[in-house]
């Protein structure tokens, strides 16, 4: 008998292993799949930028010894007391609520190790961060959760958010697992519903409005206090220029990459541009304002290294926030709980279900007996050791460009690996003069 | 009584004034002509009785103060107040009383679209009507409407309550009509107490609150 002629078994990459598996699960549950985290999807971003180091065209500076400045001045357009920061790296918003008391402590121990600032979520201001974060910022969200205005005259400074990278045009979400006794007074909710924030403020709209509300919080609390705006990455030219025009101290544009404690995973991967593609339009918005520099900008959004943070300060920015990253720093994903995360139907590296409070590693919790695996302190230790990691990387690499302020940084020292790159970030394409669309 | 002028102070040297004033002073406002942000932030029990018409968020995370306006008030009026009393005398403009805490708002006249959004636990009596989406995301407190309510009343409401004694034009998504019990009537008729109204009959009014159906997401297991 002949053999038929076979072909290999052929896997569709329209209909991948993914794909279907997450048809199954939406077939079989009927509600849209929710997780935590920002977009999964290979995206541009700041790997396919390179440093052009300095040779005989530029000198470099001594890379061990010579002073490479680090400090930056954040909200001094209007406010008596602006943030001064020792590193161009924050820790950005996540509540109390997503995140553990413990974790929020560590974030704010390890901020104040370094000299930075951390920041509050949608949920409010707990006793405990406000007490171990040297430089607090306290957000002002759709929600409201837990906004009083005794806790917004302790804040350092304040931050309007009007959008969250992870969910352009979306408002937070917070699964009845984690509503707890305290969330649930902090938040005035019933305990154990699944709450769904707002997507926009409830006392004001446009551009305009935003200048009165920023007016009221500068008259609440006596003109001292820097306020920053937080908008997503989808329209940073047009939104940077509004929120600068409507009296902002400082701007934060937060790509698709950053991360959200819970949100539909089609909103996530669907919604929103990438950092890298933030950058540029949101400098060129300031700089045709005559603004840039005296609004400081702040670029949030899968910063996980010195290169990331030299990259974005080369394209303009003030300093870079981070979330995700300071999170796996104090223990999240980590593969001494590989088989924690398998029972949950994970692993660790690609564990995403911070919504469900059962976190191993016992940050995106609730849950009493999780919570204790994370030692504050040690988390603080930790975060603060990594940030430092940060600040000396990206230093090295500015004293490589020959420069001695990490914001002397500019566009001239990079060069893109691929033609999309090159043309998100406006710098020519490696070993040519090349800029797409320029 | 210590009498604030528009045409002699800023905004800012009244703002001072109001939040550095020693408890139990009395302030009269005069010539606010629509400012914006007008007494915010007040921190201690006092009075302050402003005459004429403000702009956006007057009275703005009041706490304990008893803030009188003698005229009409822009948008986000007593936005995120904690305690005090705030009392309109005119009508108000969209958002009043955006997620209060506590304390009272009195609104003589009428209230624009979103009265009473993401209410936390506030109580608002408006003598007149109010607008569409009013009690929108309404957590906690008690709005109370002596004439009609737009379209959407109480849409997506948690644990607040809606009393309409008018008619309602619209309930919004999970907001229904509930039994008028003895408890909420005599809760209604302290709100009223507090707020100096008198009203013997509370027949007309009807309570509107949450159904409760989207607390959680439905989750099937059609396996």
């Amino acid at each position: 008998m002949t053999k038929k002629p076979i072909t290999y078994p052929r896997a569709s990459h329209t209909f991948d292993a993914y794909t279907n598996s997450e048809i199954r699960r939406a077939a079989e549950t009927g509600i849209y799949d929710i997780r935590g985290g920002g977009s999964k999807r290979k995206l541009p971003n700041f790997d396919d930028l390179l440093f052009l180091g300095a040779s005989i065209s530029r000198y470099p500076l001594e890379g061990y010894r010579e002073s490479c400045n680090t400090k930056v001045t954040l909200g001094d357009r209007f406010s008596s007391n602006p943030l001064n920061l020792a590193i161009p790296i924050t820790i950005a918003g996540m509540s109390f609520g997503a995140l553990s008391a413990q974790a929020k402590e560590a974030l704010g121990r390890g901020a104040s190790l370094v000299g930075t600032s951390t920041t509050t979520g949608d949920g409010g201001m707990t006793k405990e961060e406000r007490a171990c974060s040297k430089q607090l910022v306290y957000q002002l969200l759709p929600s409201r959760y837990g906004m009083n205005p005794d806790d917004l005259r302790k804040a350092d400074a304040l931050e309007i958010v009007v959008g969250q990278g992870a969910k352009p045009g979306g408002g937070g979400m917070l699964l009845g697992q984690k509503i707890n006794d305290r969330v649930a007074e902090m938040r005035t909710l019933p305990k154990g519903i699944d709450q769904r924030s707002p997507c926009r403020h409830p006392d004001w709209t446009g551009p305009d409005d935003m200048e009165i509300k920023i007016l009221e919080l500068r008259e609440i609390t006596g003109w001292k206090v820097p306020i920053f705006v937080k908008v997503a990455g989808s329209r940073p030219y047009y939104d940077v220029a509004l929120a600068a025009k409507a009296g902002a101290d400082v701007v934060v544009v937060d790509g698709m990459q950053g991360g959200t404690a819970a949100t539909q995973e089609v909103f996530i991967e669907n919604v929103g541009i990438p950092t890298l593609a933030c950058v540029r339009p949101a400098v060129k918005a300031l700089q045709e304002l005559g603004l840039h520099r005296k609004v400081q900008l702040v670029v949030s959004g899968g910063i996980r290294n010195g290169a990331d943070v030299a990259k974005a300060m080369a394209l303009g920015a003030d300093a870079v926030s981070i979330g995700s990253a300071a999170l796996i720093a104090l223990g999240d994903n980590d593969p001494r709980y590989q088989k924690d995360y398998e029972k949950l139907g994970s692993t660790a590296g690609s564990f995403d279900d911070w919504h469900e409070g059962l976190d191993p590693a016992g940050i995106t919790t609730q849950d009493k007996r999780l919570s204790k695996r994370l030692d504050p302190k040690l988390g603080g230790r930790r975060l603060a050791n990594y940030l430092n990691v940060m600040t000396m990387e990206a230093q090295t690499i500015a004293r490589a460009c020959g420069k001695n302020d990490l914001r002397n940084l500019e566009p001239e020292d990079l060069c893109a690996l691929t033609v999309e790159s090159a043309a998100m970030a406006g710098v020519p394409l490696a070993g040519t003069s090349w800029i797409p669309g320029a | 009584m210590h009498i604030l002028d528009f045409e002699k102070l800023s905004l800012r040297d009244i703002n001072r004034t109001l939040q550095d004033a020693n408890k139990h002073s009395s302030f009269s406002i005069k010539n606010p002509k629509g400012s914006h942000a007008l007494a915010v932030g007040i921190n201690k029990k006092m009075d302050v009785n402003v005459v004429g018409s403000v702009g956006y968020y007057c009275a703005g995370m009041n706490k304990f103060s008893n803030i009188k306006i003698e005229g009409s008030a822009g948008p986000g009026l007593g936005e995120n107040m904690m305690s005090g009393i705030v009392h309109v005398t005119g009508d108000v403009s969209q958002y009043a009383g955006a997620s209060g805490h506590g304390g009272n708002i009195i609104i003589d006249g009428n209230a624009s679209s979103r009265c009473g959004i993401s209410m936390k636990g506030i109580d608002i009596i408006v003598k007149g009507n109010v607008g569409h989406m009013s009690a929108f995301m309404a957590q906690k407190g008690s709005l109370v409407v002596f004439g009609n309510a737009g379209h959407a009343l109480g849409d997506s409401i948690y644990e607040a309550n809606i009393y309409v004694a008018g008619e309602v034009a619209s309930l919004g998504t999970d907001c229904v009509e509930k039994k008028m019990t003895k408890k909420h009537q005599n809760d209604l008729r302290k709100i009223l107490t507090n707020a100096n109204i008198a009203i013997n009959n509370l027949d007309s009014f009807k309570r509107f609150g949450s159904a409760r159906s989207l607390y959680n997401f439905k989750v099937d297991n059609a396996k």
